[in-house]
């Protein structure tokens, strides 16, 4: 028994090592850090231990403006991607000729370099001295006069970054959905029928409760994963997103670790601090709303 | 109102209903394709006719490979492909070494304090990246391993929920066949090379799959640990292509590095697509 013992140590050895290193040991670092007020990287140094990397941080305006943007980003794109990978997953699932097909074309943008076709995104959004951009030109067919959407006013910006972020979080959301719906037994369609329900009522009385817990996992990643929004930014706006004014926390995070801005880990670790808090607090939310409607 | 008409309405209503569900379904495969479409024709359209365009054309008819010809040779965007690949696959063979001896561990060894391992393991998977990178890129840099490949995949190697997966599937093979191998006298390590692999060959491709298409993709923790353009990524290649690569005018030889780099996955994708979407239904989550 005991050198089965070791033996089952031995195999476990390079996880608890690559894991002891890479994700224990700096979560408590990243504690630590936070806590260090002004530490200097190069020295490895720091003056003394307290709350105001924390105060710093909550008053930095480049915070605030990324913590709204994400803000905005959340409370905008969760609902609308959900609710449109819902209808799109309902009509798929009520067909059968061509529905493979729709279904490979939906998931693509899960496989493809964020980074990339966000390039894609901002030529198409884009309003140049050469041009106005593709997107400039559709929006002229209904009477909208020429607007930048990636340099130009604050909300076009949002509005491209929303667009970009719902694109690219469709696939996921699309593919889970139809999944759920697939699993939901036919016979309780059969019995509704049976009683002349409509199609509507069907649907908010049968399916909606049925898929609930699929949907509700979408909305608590869907939260997560907007919340930590980051490189669809920098695909529309580039690397400097406080010039550009659409920072996000996690590119506020990485600024200040990284970069001409960087250098300051300490206030890195207190915004990642805050950051997690935030999503703890709204996914305990999340929980709580779910154990009202989720029918399991 | 007699049986046959309401009959007839009802099948007009679902004939109305099927094809504005086809119409539905079009469009949103029209916004899906629509980039990738426009990705591609501006890659062949050519530099000056490009520009001369006021009117965006949605055809081309000169198309050129004269982009593709600058997108390697004007920016270093084969190296930024080798990097990739060199980088995707050690981290992809590495994080298969470490799950699969972990993933044995957990469902065919017995040894104590295993079960209160495996629920740390598994609580480990709600910490977010985020929250560790920063304690990462100061562990790397003061290994001195900046610009280099080891910083790049250490870090990235391990991904827990893989070992669970894969401990799931191996917990299903009967434990006849390991006492039967046991009574033949075989090792351990040759009973899980030469039976609990290939049994559960599908999971492991699948894991394997998922972990390429996470490392090509890779742009956060790459733009931290290099500023060395010799070891960028493809993400972090593109970045610096658009910063201060062609010109920021050359939008169609930016195009077709997006093209180049797009590629890999998309054929990938299509040849694998039921065991990605299986794999990525069963627990994915982008980002």
């Amino acid at each position: 028994m005991d050198r089965n013992n070791r033996k089952g140590w031995l195999y476990l050895l390079p996880a608890m090592a690559f894991l002891g290193a890479f994700l224990v040991y700096p979560l408590v670092d990243v504690a630590i850090y936070s806590m260090e007020e002004g530490y200097n990287f190069a020295s490895q140094t720091y003056l003394g231990v307290g709350l105001y990397n924390y105060s710093y941080v909550l008053h930095d305006p480049y915070f605030l403006q990324a913590l709204k943007n994400t803000f905005i980003l959340v409370i905008i794109t969760v609902p609308l991607s959900t609710g449109l990978a819902l209808l799109i997953s309902v009509g798929l699932s009520s067909i059968k000729k061509l529905r493979d097909l729709y279904q490979t074309v939906f998931f693509l943008p899960y496989v493809t370099n964020t980074l990339a076709v966000g390039l894609v995104f901002m030529i198409l959004f884009q309003q140049t001295p050469y041009s106005d951009g593709l997107i400039n030109r559709i929006l002229s067919l209904f009477g909208v006069a020429p607007i930048d959407f990636i340099s130009g006013p604050y909300w076009a910006k949002m509005l491209t970054l929303c667009v970009y972020t719902v694109w690219v979080v469709m696939p996921f959301k699309i593919l889970i959905l139809t999944g759920a719906l697939a699993s939901v037994d036919e016979s309780y369609y059969s019995a509704a029928r049976v009683d002349g329900s409509s199609k509507w009522r069907i649907f908010c009385r049968i399916t909606l409760p049925m898929i609930s817990p699929s949907v509700f996992y979408l909305v608590i990643t869907g939260f997560i994963g907007a919340f930590k929004a980051y490189s669809d930014a920098v695909a529309l706006f580039g690397v400097d997103l406080n010039a550009a004014g659409m920072n996000t926390i996690v590119g506020y995070i990485y600024d200040m670790l990284y970069g001409t801005s960087g250098g300051y880990p300490s206030y890195a670790s207190a915004a990642a601090i805050v950051l997690f808090a935030i999503v703890l607090t709204i996914t305990c939310c999340n929980l709580m709303v779910s154990k009202k409607h989720v029918h399991y | 109102m007699d049986y046959q008409t309401i009959e007839r309405s009802a099948a007009r209503r679902a004939k109305v209903r099927k094809v504005l569900t086809y119409i539905l379904l079009t469009f949103w495969a029209i916004i899906v394709l629509f980039p990738f479409y426009w990705m591609v024709l501006t890659s062949v359209k050519g530099y000056g006719a490009y520009n001369s365009e006021w009117i965006p054309k949605l055809y081309t008819l000169s198309p050129t490979l004269e982009n593709y010809r600058s997108a390697f040779t004007a920016v270093p965007l084969a190296g930024y492909f080798v990097n990739t690949v060199i980088f995707t696959l050690a981290t992809t063979a590495l994080m298969l070494v470490v799950t699969i001896l972990a993933a044995f561990a957990f469902s065919r060894l017995q040894f104590r304090g295993k079960d209160l391992v495996f629920t740390l393991f598994l609580s480990f998977m709600m910490i977010p990246s985020e929250l560790v990178v920063i304690t990462n890129f100061v562990t790397i840099t003061n290994w001195d391993m900046r610009n280099t490949f080891m910083g790049l995949i250490l870090p990235s190697v391990t991904s827990v929920f893989y070992i669970y997966l894969l401990k799931e599937n191996f917990s299903q093979i009967p434990d006849e066949l390991y006492y039967a191998a046991k009574v033949d006298g075989t090792s351990d390590l040759r009973y899980l090379r030469k039976v609990m692999i290939p049994m559960c060959k599908p999971t492991i491709i699948t894991i394997t799959i998922l972990k390429i298409i996470e490392c090509w993709n890779s742009f956060v923790w790459p733009r931290l640990i290099t500023d060395d353009q010799s070891y960028f990524l493809v993400s972090g290649g593109i970045q610096e292509i658009r910063e201060n690569g062609f010109g920021r005018e050359n939008i169609p030889a930016m195009m077709a590095a997006v093209v180049v780099i797009s590629l890999p996955l998309i054929v990938l994708f299509l040849i694998f697509r039921k065991k990605i979407m299986a794999g990525v239904a069963r627990g994915g989550v982008k980002g």
